[in-house]
């Protein structure tokens, strides 16, 4: 299926946000998630199923302070 | 006598809270943390690059088992968008807390105070930790305070300015009226500035260009923590008044 992942195209035969995460390699314990607007919770992770044409956005944290 | 900064339950071990942006790298910005003793430092939330997944990641160089993460919401413009970021940093699982941002403008980065305002509203009942960046003004203070800030992050300056506190007369007046913590952030240029925040009585100050800018900026994080420790020192010590004519230090009895 194809989804579109930090507003990139990304083709994936992965089916949970789990095993995208695995294939990507991205540690889990480090991000956070949101499909299509809903911020996903890390014990759906294995279970929650991905459609084609989602939009998913993995986001970390980096260094910064303030305003930018 | 202890005089821990306590925030809703959660002692702080510094009253020196530090931003990790502007850093040549990882590595400058883990010794700068460490020399400014700080136990809380803030961080942005931003999207990770998919092209390069095995790029270092800041918390690798600052462990969150020993410093208190703040994730902050910099850069959101939109009350939408501030609570995106902020839920979504709350699920990277590394703290209840947020460092509240809607700026109102780029050329100076204030903050949207009625944006704010709402944000804090929002996510206080959702059960964030809110620490709302605001003007230094007092009425606001005290509206975010109501609608359940847990403390309030008054600016000194323009973020990045590094022009000082410039009006510490309000900062003052913060200060009397808030019943939350009050920590100055943005506007310190130099150790003066943060220790001038202290005197006042703030809470706190939260740095990051200053140090992060500074030639040395190693040596200027370790000037830092000795300046709030100072600060602090200071104002609970109490200075004397300010008086126009001299006040001889020395009796005049036993004089030739």
């Amino acid at each position: 299926m194809r989804l579109k992942v930090n507003g990139k195209e990304y083709e994936t035969k992965t089916e949970t946000i789990l095993q995208l995460l695995r294939e990507m390699e991205i540690m889990q314990g480090r991000v956070a998630i949101e499909v299509n607007l809903d911020v996903i919770k890390k014990t759906d992770y294995e279970n929650y199923r991905l459609q084609d044409g989602d939009n998913v956005e993995i986001v970390y944290f980096v260094g910064g302070g303030n305003g930018r | 006598m202890e005089d821990k900064l306590i925030i809703r339950g959660i002692e702080f071990n510094s009253r020196l809270w530090i931003g990790t942006g502007k850093y040549r790298d990882f590595e400058e910005t883990a010794k700068a943390v460490e020399a400014s003793g700080a136990d809380v430092v803030t961080v942005a939330v931003r999207r990770v690059n998919i092209t390069d997944r095995r790029s270092e990641n800041l918390l690798d160089y600052i462990d969150p088992k020993k410093y208190k993460i703040l994730p902050n919401t910099a850069g959101c413009y939109t009350v939408e968008d501030a609570l995106r970021y902020a839920r979504l940093a709350r699920e990277a699982d590394v703290s209840e807390m947020v460092k509240l941002e809607v700026i109102g403008d780029e050329r100076t980065l204030f903050p949207d105070v009625t944006g704010l305002l709402k944000a804090t509203e929002i996510l206080a009942k959702e059960g964030f930790i809110v620490f709302p960046y605001t003007n230094d003004d007092p009425v606001m203070a005290k509206r975010l305070e109501d609608a359940g800030a847990a403390a309030v992050m008054p600016l000194g300056a323009p973020i990045g300015s590094g022009l000082g506190i410039r009006n510490p007369f309000n900062i003052k007046i913060i200060l009397e009226s808030a019943k939350v913590p009050v920590i100055v952030d943005a506007g310190v240029g130099t150790a003066s500035d943060a220790n001038i925040a202290m005197e006042l009585g703030c809470d706190a100050v939260l740095i990051n260009t200053a140090i992060a800018g500074a030639k040395d900026p190693i040596t200027m994080a370790e000037a830092m923590k000795h300046a709030v420790i100072a600060g602090r020192l200071a104002c609970r010590a109490g200075r004397i008044p300010r008086k126009l004519y001299a006040t001889a230090s020395s009796p005049i009895e036993g004089m030739l």
